[in-house]
């Protein structure tokens, strides 16, 4: 994988002229889950993006990141089609939304799992049913198959089978955190995104969430994009981070965004609780040494 | 559309039987890719050991990989040894993980439901009412209680929420109140003078349109309204309290939720709620006069003197003493229904929407129980 090499290459210079870190690699923009340029979204007279772009590997695990406002959750808004921007080209799995007519465009959502914030589960309908609801509505599975496949997104997530006729109100936080990533992985996606799937969880149980998204990511060959503010999961699962900042991005390895100057930065990633998340020191359940440097990515089944 | 062969193909090798799988094994086929399986099974029921080659599967998801399981399950509990091979090693960990994942082979069905099921639930629907009463009971005497130690203490009393609480629900409830008032007393005039006319009896249109305005129709329009409008709002207001842990808040602080929350709406509903079937009473005897004065040849002058003398105060004063009764049921069920809310937004509508079907069925009932009071007493 070629481009994988320019991305790692870019530490040679770091630290020399002035500190750059691009957020665009090399590459035909089709063969990338997500690819924006010149992304710019502005609120009234707030401008929160300008000139973004951001092309997002298939088979990585990308956190983004940023302060309060920053448009994090307006960046993830953006790609999945909820917020049309101001100006600015994205492309989600190699298909732009402007080009595509309402039906297409469903089909490519249906390629995306997104689990939101607080679960976001139908409140009305069981687990079981909140993970057969995309199926129903995007493919052609009888009923019993369809039971059978969300018993198994079940399992996969690690919530036992008789959470399956619970509805959400009688789940806790982190189980339904979980049945919002097996209905996310439904349709098994290509990509899924998650937004603060930490958020909320005690460390025990966001520990054991981060295991669950890396080993789900590994087995189903799945990219994942992940705003977060858990520097543990930053640390433990991201191939690279997105880091919010200027209204513009700034990605790379943990250890490429660390030499970064930028005062934010700084702060961010040398705070007393990114030394408590034990950063600088690489160490990753993967790791041979070479953060980010995409072998999952060829895991990837298709 | 593709065959069944396109996707699984089976020849005879010796003892074994080889399965030859191929193609994209993804969710968007696994309808078709099951059918195959089935199509498969049913052709080839012939025992010995088969043997799944997956070499030619180009793709693979969690879907497929579950058909792959599930049907070499299902040939090993017909007695097969059924052994994999030839899998991508791309594809091995997917397959290890759906393997581990896998749900025994059908979920737990839910038991059917029987005769006795539906009694059972019957019974259980009676006593969840049952116990509702006693909460509601317990809720007013908890009322009381507060009331009572607000009565002796007035400073207890919260001035300024009651004050703003008679502008929502009474004096904003105003145009509303007052446009149905005077819609049903037009109708009641024009209903009642086609009917008494056939008996040369138009004049006593007035009198059907006072006492039945003053009566009943001022006070139980005016009260469905409420019901509908504030009831409901108390509900939600102090659901959504309760959901966003406020009420908990409160009473952590050593304030309690039924001194700050519940009594100045109930007062505040007391106040209004006589104040707007007055107000309703005079439009709908305004809209009465209209007709009358329209369609029965009299001036509004006449139309007043002909009231004046059809109707006693007492027939005002029967429809005004319920107004704060009235009052009470609505405000009480309002909060007692806000209080349960719990856990999710769900609840406060689901609350939301009894609170005003109780309201209301509460207000009617009682209007019978003074009814008949009203007709044992003579009045």
């Amino acid at each position: 994988m070629a481009m994988v090499d320019e991305v790692v290459s870019g530490e040679a210079v770091a630290g020399e002229q002035e500190f750059k870190l691009g957020s665009t690699l090399p590459g035909d923009r089709k063969d990338f889950a997500v690819s924006i340029r010149g992304l710019v979204n502005r609120f009234g007279k707030q401008v929160v993006h300008d000139g973004l772009d951001l092309d997002i590997k298939r088979g990585e695990v990308l956190g983004i990141v940023g302060g309060s406002g920053t448009g994090k959750s307006v960046l993830l808004r953006t790609i999945l089609g909820l917020n049309v921007p101001a100006e600015g080209d994205i492309m989600l799995l190699g298909e732009n939304q402007r080009d595509l007519d309402e039906g297409d465009w469903r089909r490519v959502q249906a390629r995306c799992g997104v689990l939101y914030q607080s679960g976001a589960l139908f409140s009305s309908l069981t687990v079981a049913e909140n993970i057969e609801a995309p199926m129903r509505e995007h493919s052609d599975l009888d009923d019993d198959l369809m039971d059978q496949l969300a018993a198994l997104k079940i399992q996969l997530v690690g919530l036992p089978l008789n959470a399956g006729d619970k509805y959400p109100s009688q789940l806790s936080g982190g189980m339904k955190k979980r049945a919002g990533l097996a209905r996310a992985l439904s349709l098994d996606p290509e990509v899924i995104f998650l937004d603060e799937p930490t958020a909320g969880l005690d460390p025990v149980g966001a520990t054991d969430f981060d295991q669950l998204i890396l080993s789900l990511q590994r087995s189903l060959g799945v990219t994942v994009v992940m705003v977060t503010h858990d520097l543990d999961s930053l640390v433990a699962i991201c191939d690279r981070i997105a880091v919010l900042l200027d209204k513009k991005i700034r990605v790379g390895t943990m250890d490429e965004l660390m030499r970064d100057p930028h005062p934010w930065m700084q702060a961010y990633f040398h705070g007393p609780r990114a030394r408590a998340a034990g950063m600088g020191k690489t160490e990753r359940p993967s790791g041979d040494g070479h953060p980010g440097d995409g072998h999952r990515g060829d895991g990837h089944g298709a | 559309m593709a065959t069944a062969e396109s996707w699984i193909t089976s020849a005879r090798q010796g003892a074994e039987t080889v399965w030859s799988l191929q193609g994209e094994w993804t969710v968007h086929h696994a309808e078709q890719i099951s059918r195959a399986i089935s199509a498969q099974v049913a052709a080839g029921a012939r025992g010995g050991d088969v043997v799944f080659n997956l070499a030619g599967i180009t793709s693979l998801d969690s879907a497929g990989a579950w058909l792959v399981i599930r049907s070499a399950n299902a040939l090993r509990a017909s007695g097969a040894e059924v052994s994999l091979r030839g899998l991508d090693p791309k594809m091995n960990d997917l397959m290890q993980r759906v393997t581990e994942a896998a749900p025994s082979d059908k979920p737990p069905v839910p038991p059917a439901r029987t005769l006795l099921d539906w009694i059972a639930q019957i019974g259980e629907a009676v006593y969840e009412i049952w116990d509702q009463l006693l909460d509601l009971l317990a809720f007013f005497g908890e009322f009381c209680q507060v009331f009572l130690r607000a009565i002796v203490n007035p400073r207890r009393l919260r001035i300024n929420s009651i004050v703003s609480h008679i502008e929502q629900t009474g004096l904003n409830a105003m145009p509303i109140v007052g446009l149905i008032s005077f819609l049903v007393g037009v109708v009641l005039a024009y209903q009642g003078a086609d009917q008494l006319a056939r008996f040369g009896a138009q004049v006593f249109t007035v009198n059907m349109v006072g006492i039945s305005v003053l009566r009943e129709m001022g006070i139980l329009l005016t009260s469905i309204v409420v019901a509908g409008r504030s009831g409901s709002a108390f509900t939600a207001q102090i659901g959504t309290m309760k959901v966003n842990e406020e009420v908990d808040a409160m009473e952590t602080m050593g304030l309690t939720p039924m001194e700050v929350l519940v009594l100045p709406r109930v007062i505040a509903l007391v106040i209004s709620l006589p104040l707007l079937t007055f107000f309703a009473d005079i439009l709908g005897l305004l809209g009465g006069g209209l007709m009358c004065v329209l369609l029965v040849d009299m001036s509004f002058k006449q139309y007043l003197t002909l009231l004046n003398q059809a109707i006693t105060l007492s027939q005002f004063w029967v429809g005004m003493i319920k107004a704060p009764v009235f009052a009470l049921l609505i405000a009480l069920i309002g909060c007692f229904e806000g209080m349960r809310v719990s856990g999710s937004a769900e609840s406060v509508g689901k609350l939301t929407t009894r609170s005003v079907v109780e309201g209301i069925f509460l207000v009617i009932v009682f209007d019978a129980f003074f009814s008949i009071l009203f007709s044992l007493l003579g009045v």
